[in-house]
Order: structure tokens, then sequence, then C-alpha cells
């Protein structure tokens, strides 16, 4: 039992609360930003990046992974502005075509490709692999002492560790004029505040954030990593530092719980199946954001009239 | 442009723009501004909806590209004087939803002091509530911003406006929907800086009170009608230029 539970369902958990506390950080600013969708566009287009950068260069390393989605993102960015400039389409609607589409591109690459061959494959990218991050040299608490079988760990345990720390550093270093820019961007610019190397390094931020999170969740479910925790924090304090503790928190709980309950709820039931992992998180955060929207204090927060965001007057 | 001004010795020029012109996707909003702003003074900025105040404030101190013109302040290029100014844009640009206390927009005003990861001093943090004291609101420090009225929430802006101790304070429509107190409250705190030296630049909508508030006028639409004091450039006949003759009941004789 505890063999089992070290080697089968340790790495993905802790895996999967690193990956989720990664993508909360830069989820509390994109919700408060109202740039929700940005993250769902980052999410999708670093498929097309990793796998692009896969054919590229051979590798499926992390690094080579990130700059492949980091060039997508960039690359998306490129069309998105492209697109809104020359069909004076809508912002969101030019978001929504560019990701998709990309998307779409990186399914067709995968599958034409060889990359299928390796552990990239459609299934995986769309809703991830946590069940496959097994640890099988986690025989006993003995292991987890014993240098030989932890490096026998999933490679995307201490890749995750890493992307926390950058993120969490990248934060501490941005936090004071990102709030301002966020919260002012006007103001901020008269500040001095950089604002646009600031949106694009949230932008280059939320791609990290996908990066990681598809090798947990894949694709489509990054966005109620990003998403799901922050927002549900956000109806219960108005404070943002308590705001950003609680999404952690709330992110932490959505992984542990699903993978547990992912792994052990239906047998416990009776059942004789067990239900993925990633489903399980993803189900559980909208889970946490609708009690809070039914219970949470600021449930009936008054949209003051005079705080409604407006166009720019000329 | 104004006759007058260059027969008296000239006051330090707080803000001179020249040939600025600006545009939004191809339509031009504002129209080769030529305008000069002597430390000490305070300019309404008045002209119809659309004229172009807003963003001939912004394109001022370099928050919208400006496709052609020269901006300096106190003889510098803007962006080397941005330090000395501070900022107040349309209370209704921000989202008042926003997770954050009276103080802690506030403090935002202290950014220069701090940068991205300074400690707030004990002498800073004094200099916030000072500020919001100045206004009346040193009792809201604590509050949430979403909970203000909208006079409140213009407060507080101006507070941290004051917070900044800037030299020249650039105001977008501070009288807005606000409350008459909230009113002679922001104009008693305007003409202090002015006593003291500072130089106020802001846009506004109640013709009826521009003489009783300013000391010179700007009227604009799209491009500068006129510019110099109120008592002689603030006219009927110039604000009718300005308005298109829209207004001509409106407007003080």
């Amino acid at each position: 039992m505890l063999a089992e539970f070290l080697a089968l369902t340790l790495p993905p958990m802790l895996i999967a609360t690193l990956a989720s506390l990664v993508c909360a950080l830069p989820g509390n600013v994109l919700l408060l930003r109202r740039q929700a969708m940005l993250g769902d566009a980052m999410s999708h287009v670093v498929l097309p990046g990793i796998v692009a950068a896969f054919l590229l260069t051979g590798s499926a390393s992390g690094p080579v992974m990130l700059g492949g989605a980091l060039a997508a993102a960039a690359l998306s960015a490129l069309m998105i502005e492209a697109i809104r400039r020359t069909t004076r389409a809508d912002p969101v609607a030019a978001m929504g075509v560019t990701f998709t589409t990309l998307f779409a591109t990186g399914v067709l690459l995968l599958e034409v490709s060889g990359a299928s061959a390796v552990h990239l494959d459609v299934e995986h990218a769309l809703y991830g692999n946590l069940e496959g991050l097994i640890w099988l040299d986690g025989t006993g608490w003995a292991a987890l002492a014993d240098p030989a079988a932890l490096a026998g760990l999933p490679v995307e345990l201490p890749a995750l560790a890493a992307a926390l720390a950058a993120m969490a550093l990248a934060f501490a270093l941005i936090w004071r004029p990102l709030v301002i820019a966020t919260f002012d961007e006007g103001f901020a610019a008269s500040l001095g505040i950089p604002t646009r190397l600031i949106s694009a390094g949230l932008t280059g931020l939320t791609a990290l954030a996908a990066v990681s999170a598809f090798a947990a969740v894949g694709s489509i479910l990054t966005i109620a990593m990003l998403i799901c925790p922050p927002a549900a924090a956000r109806l219960l304090t108005d404070s943002l530092p308590r705001q950003v503790v609680l999404s952690l928190v709330i992110a932490a709980a959505s992984a542990i719980l699903g993978t547990l309950a992912a792994g052990y709820l239906p047998p416990a039931l009776g059942l004789g199946f067990t239900v993925s992992a990633a489903g399980s998180i993803a189900t559980l955060s909208g889970l946490f954001l609708g009690l809070a929207a039914t219970f949470g204090p600021r449930r009936h927060a008054p949209g003051h009239p005079a705080g409604r965001r407006s166009g720019p007057s000329v | 442009m104004a006759p007058a001004d260059s027969a008296t010795p000239l006051p330090e020029i707080a803000l001179a723009l020249s040939g600025l012109s600006v545009a939004y996707g191809g339509m031009p909003v504002v129209e080769a501004a030529t305008a000069r702003f002597p430390a000490g003074s305070m300019t309404a900025i008045i002209g119809p909806n659309g004229a172009g105040k807003s963003t001939l404030l912004k394109a001022a101190l370099g928050l919208v590209p400006a496709l052609a013109g020269e901006v300096r302040a106190f003889g510098q290029p803007v962006a080397r004087a941005l330090p000395r100014i501070a900022y107040v844009p349309q209370r209704a640009a921000v989202d008042w939803d926003f997770p954050a206390r009276v103080i802690d927009v506030v403090q935002m005003g202290l950014y220069r002091q701090t940068g991205p990861l300074g400690r707030l001093t004990p002498d800073l943090r004094a200099r916030a509530e000072q500020s919001l004291a100045d206004l009346g609101m040193a009792d809201f420090a604590q509050r949430q911003i979403g909970a203000l009225s909208g006079g409140q929430q213009q407060r507080v802006f101006l507070a941290r406006a004051l917070a900044q101790q800037g030299d020249l304070i650039v105001l977008d429509e501070p009288f807005a929907g606000v409350d008459a107190a909230t009113e002679a409250a922001i104009i008693a705190v305007l003409h202090g800086l002015r006593a003291r030296g500072r130089t106020v630049i802001a846009v506004h909508h109640d013709l009826s009170t521009v003489p009783a508030y300013f000391d010179r006028v700007l009227l604009l639409n799209r491009r500068v009608i006129a510019e110099g004091p109120t008592s002689t450039t603030f006219h009927r006949d110039r604000v009718a230029e300005a308005y298109g003759n829209q207004l001509l009941t409106a407007i003080p004789a």
C-alpha cells in the first residue's frame, strides 16, 4: 500500500500541486486584468510551440519546450495584433481565432510527424499524462533518502519545482509595478513604469505556466488551473495579498484532493476503475469556484456605478 | 500665441507644447497644438466632447504616442521631467472593484521613492497619510476602494497625486460627477498648491466656474482655439468658436 502510494500516487500528486501553484500566480493578475482569455490562448498555443520545437531539435527537454512555447506565444501575439489591425475585429475574437488555429495546427503537426512516437501524442497533449508520471524506485520510505532512487523520480518534478521558483521570484521582483500597472495603466506609465514590457512579461510568465501545466494536465485543462483558484479566492476576500495566498491554497487543495479522489474514490465506492486525475483536479477547481460564488462573502459585491471600466475617453 | 505674454518677462514655463498632433487609427484627434503653461499658474482646458482634451494631456505626458510635435516640461524633454509631474487620470479609467484599500492607492504615488523593491519608510507612510488628511479622507485609509462614493474616489486620486509632491499636477476631469463638498475640497487643495508655486492643469467641463477656479484657460477643439489668462481669453466669441456655437447661452458674458 505504501509502496503503491509512493510509486504511483505521490509523484503525480506533487507534480499536479506544483503545476497548479505555478499557474495560480499569474492567474491572479490575469483575472484582475480581465485577461483570462490570454491564459486560455497561451495554454493552447504552447502545443504547436512544443511540437515545432521538438521537430526542429529532436529534443523534448524542458528548456527546448519552453523556448518553443515562448516563440509560439510571441507569434500568436503578433498574429492577434495583425488580425485586429487588418480586420478591426474585437481583440477577443482575434485571440480566439488565433489560438484555435494555432492549436489545430499543432494537433495536425503532431499527427503527421514522428513526434507521436515519443511521449507526445494527441491525447496526452490534450488531457495531460499525470498517471504516467510514476516513480518505480519509490518502494518504501527509505527510497526518499536514497539518491539512486530519487534519481528515478520523473524529470517533470524538478523541472516544475524550478518553474515554481522562477515564477515566484519573477512575481516578487515585479509585484509592485505590476499591481500599479494593473490598477491604473496610464498612471503607471506616468511613473515611468514600462507598462508594455510588464504586459509582455506577464504574457511570458503565463506561457511559462502553460508549459509547466502542459505535462500535468494538458492544454485543455490548463485554463482551470490558471483561472479557477484565483477566481474563487477573489470571491473570498477584498485584500490582494490574501487573494494570492488563498488562490495558492485552493490550487494545492484541488491538485492534492483531485489526484487522491481520482485514484482512490472509485475503488472505495466499489467501482472497478479509476478516473483521470487531470479531470478530477479541473472539476474540483470548478467546484471550489462554485462554492466560493455561492457562499463567498463577496458574492453580492456591489458594482459601483462609477466603478465600471470605460473605454479611453478622447 | 497670446500677445500679452510676450510683452511681460516670461516666467518659467512648466509645460510647453509645440505642434503636438495625435491620431487614433488614422483619425486626427489633436492637430498641431501649441501652448505654454507658466509655472505657478492654474489652467483649465475646455472644449466640447471629443475635442481631444484628455488625449492632449496624455500625449503631453508621453502616455499616448504623438504623430508630431515636441513637449518640454521645466525646460527638459517631458520624459526626463516626469518625476516632477503628478498625473491624475479620469476616475472612470480604472476598475474601482480592484482589491485594494484607500491607503494602498495613495501609496502608489510613492513609487518613485520606493521603486519596485524599496521599503515604505515611516516618513513615506506619514506622507501618504498626510495627503489623505489634506483631502479630509484620513478616516478612510483602511476602507475598500470599491466602497467609496465617486467624490471620495476622486479625493483618493488627488491624494495620490499629492503624495507624489510634483511641481506640475495634471488632472483629467477632476470634477466629473463629484458632490459639491468634494469639489470645494479639491479646489481648496489645488489653490493651495498654486499658492506654493506649483502648476495645475485640469480638463474642466463646468464653464460657469472657470473664472472663479482658473487663472488661465486653453480652449481646444482638436486645435487650440485660444490660450491665455482667463480675463482676456475666456470670452463668449472664443468659447463659441471652440464649441461650434452650441452653447452660447451657457457661457457667462
